[in-house]
């Protein structure tokens, strides 16, 4: 059994008062099982952070389910819910602001022992920080006792996984969690998760960027304007995208080694918010995508979109979505 | 020879004693040149890039000139730099998206922006709606506000504003960053765009991307605690790089195409060093596998190939490979 599994789970959003909705996730099927990093790929606005928050009981979906070990997520409460997030923890973007400044950052574990270890004693609660600090390669002395402020980027986020793996936790939700650390110090944040993975974790990553998350994950999951767009085997969505969108993606990215292929007519992806231009410039014509009104980047009509593309088998373990229209 | 920066030094004023992040920086930037200036947070970069047109009030110049287009910039003295602000030297700097009015529409900021450099707005207006179909955008944006734009289309606006009486050097602070990859392409490409059209002689391009820089600059200096370490052509920079610390960096960025279970990349181990009470010699020698007792004493930014500089006596000395010693 998947550790969680995610079915049929929209959003919408009241956009403005009196203002239509919008929805922000659309159809959202996928699972995760143990020890499985599953990467969620999408540019902002594709709704990839609203779903960490549902899985993370933060916001509630408008429809569909979010199933934990079998049971649906949405009638825990109480009890129930708190032994929901002893398996189930969140680290986000930024690590700083997870902290009060005013209190010395291992305040956080102080936080969670009231509720989940009213009964364990200072030696062992002490030995157990240890071993948590430990895991996530930080030297207690160097931390115990800091501000927020004296501790770098990295260790803040170190810590915040660290009291994540207090809990007996088996699902990590990682949203964004080294788009705000150096480029020295991102790739050990990675390598931490690789190994939380090898030794069971399940982990949701959340990202941006498509080099880390090729990196790091089993499965990429690719999302736009809130529906999938492709998943499926990492290597196999990375190595032959079948959807124009992930293809326009890949191009996008910076490389190193690799210069920006010359598209005709400027970008190869004009910004989901050149459109304007797009619908009176056949050139550009064969995205795939509809040419949202003039002048804002919101898609035309939120409740006709309501309804996700459907999700053909490619080959095995590789869904791509049909164009929309 | 379009900017030369000759021994500057830039401190704050801080309790602790000033902290000195731009600390005697030299190089030149050729007339047509897109220089990349690299460096992970708190190495100086935006600290230099600022010094160049805006020292704020604990700001201090500790020693150094500037000279761009044969005339020498009077960096420290706040109002005499006002008249060659916009006309001269541009800045975008960081999180100038945000920076945006959001009760005034973009053609009112236009003409307040102009007017408070004497320029009347009539004669430039024209050709902001030309730069603005330039990169996609339709003249309807004059008449928006700010929070009617996307993140990428108000980035673009900030940078023809700023490059709007064709100045000599601009200074681009982040301005890649926090953007999609298809928005973020379609900035550097704006960059490259306006370079060639003569719209700005030359472009200081500040970023803790290599990999966005291997796309748009020409060269590339990377700078660490303060100091610049290299600078060389951006092929020679990405590809043959020969201070430890931008091979190091360069190590540890994830490409496309690069899993966890073929290649472990690794980080730099440690942190830099206070830039209150920075240590004597070379700054990176704290976490530089290849440090030796002379380097205690800082090296020289020297030229050891035509276009290359590289502070290092493991380079300048040639020091065989090897461990530390």
């Amino acid at each position: 059994m998947s550790t969680l599994q995610i079915d049929q789970v929209s959003k919408l959003f009241r956009a403005s008062a009196g203002g239509g909705l919008t929805p922000a996730l659309r159809g959202v099927s996928f699972d995760i099982g143990q020890g499985e990093v599953v990467t969620l790929i999408g540019e902002s606005g594709s709704g990839k952070t609203t779903l960490g928050k549902i899985i993370l009981r933060l916001t509630a979906a408008s429809s569909g389910k979010v199933m934990f070990e079998g049971d649906d997520i949405s009638v825990f409460s109480g009890k129930r819910l708190r032994e929901y997030y002893r398996h189930v923890q969140g680290v986000f973007q930024d690590p700083f602001s997870s902290y009060n400044p005013i209190y010395r950052a291992d305040r956080v574990f102080e936080l969670i022992r009231g509720v989940y270890f009213p009964h364990t004693g200072q030696r062992a609660w002490d030995a157990k920080i240890e071993s948590a600090l430990l895991a996530v390669a930080l030297n207690p002395g160097d931390v115990l006792g800091k501000y927020p402020h004296q501790l770098s980027g990295g260790q803040q986020q170190r810590l915040l996984i660290a009291r994540a793996l207090l809990l007996d936790v088996k699902l990590l939700v990682a949203d964004e969690i080294i788009s705000m650390l150096d480029a020295s110090t991102r790739v050990d944040i990675l390598n931490l998760l690789i190994g939380l993975k090898r030794s069971g974790l399940a982990i949701l990553f959340v990202t941006h960027d498509l080099s880390l998350g090729h990196y790091v994950s089993d499965r990429t999951i690719i999302l736009r304007r809130g529906a999938i767009v492709e998943m499926g085997d990492t290597i196999k969505v990375f190595s032959h995208p079948q959807h124009p969108y992930t293809r326009d993606l890949l191009a996008a990215v910076p490389e190193l080694h690799k210069k920006w292929q010359p598209a005709a007519g400027g970008a190869a992806i004009p910004p989901d918010d050149v459109d304007v231009l797009t619908a009176a410039a056949p050139a550009r014509a064969g995205h795939g995508q509809a040419p949202g009104p003039a002048g804002t980047d919101r898609p035309p009509q939120p409740m006709a979109m309501l309804e996700p593309p459907p999700l053909v088998e490619y080959e095995k373990d590789h869904f791509v979505a049909a164009a929309e229209s | 020879m379009s900017l030369k920066v000759e021994n500057l030094s830039v401190a704050y004023r801080m309790r602790a004693g000033d902290c000195c992040p731009v600390d005697g920086v030299t190089f030149t930037v050729a007339d047509g040149e897109i220089m990349g200036l690299a460096g992970e947070s708190g190495c100086g970069k935006s600290t230099l890039g600022n010094s160049l047109i805006f020292m704020e009030g604990r700001m201090k110049l500790l020693g150094g000139r500037v000279v761009l287009d044969r005339q020498e910039l009077p960096i420290a003295d706040f109002r005499a730099m006002q008249p060659l602000r916009m006309t001269k030297v541009s800045l975008v700097p960081q999180y100038a998206m945000n920076a945006l009015s959001p009760t005034r529409r973009i053609s009112k900021l236009t003409t307040d922006l102009l007017r408070s450099h004497g320029v009347r707005e009539d004669s430039v207006l024209e050709e902001m709606k030309r730069r603005l179909r330039l990169i996609g955008l339709g003249p309807d944006v004059l008449s928006k506000y700010s929070f009617e734009l996307s993140g990428g289309m108000r980035q673009r606006v900030t940078i023809i504003l700023s490059t709007l009486l064709n100045p000599s050097l601009l200074i681009a602070d982040e301005v890649t960053s926090a953007l999609d990859v298809s928005t973020q392409r379609a900035v550097g490409e704006m960059l490259m765009e306006f370079r060639d059209r003569g719209f700005v002689k030359s472009v200081i391009a500040i970023t803790h991307d290599l990999s966005i820089l291997a796309q748009i600059a020409d060269t590339i200096t990377v700078m660490y605690a303060g100091r610049l370490a290299e600078k060389a052509d951006a092929g020679t920079v990405v590809k043959a790089p020969l201070h430890p610390y931008t091979q190091m960096l360069l190590a540890s960025l994830p490409e496309v195409g690069l899993r966890h279970d073929q290649t472990t990349l690794t980080g730099i181990p440690g942190r830099p060093p206070s830039l209150v009470s920075p240590p004597s010699g070379c700054r990176f020698a704290g976490r530089c596998p290849f440090a030796r007792a002379q380097c205690a004493q800082a090296p020289p930014f020297e030229e050891v190939a035509p276009g290359h500089r590289v502070a290092c006596w493991k380079v300048s000395r040639g020091w065989p490979e090897g461990g530390r010693v």
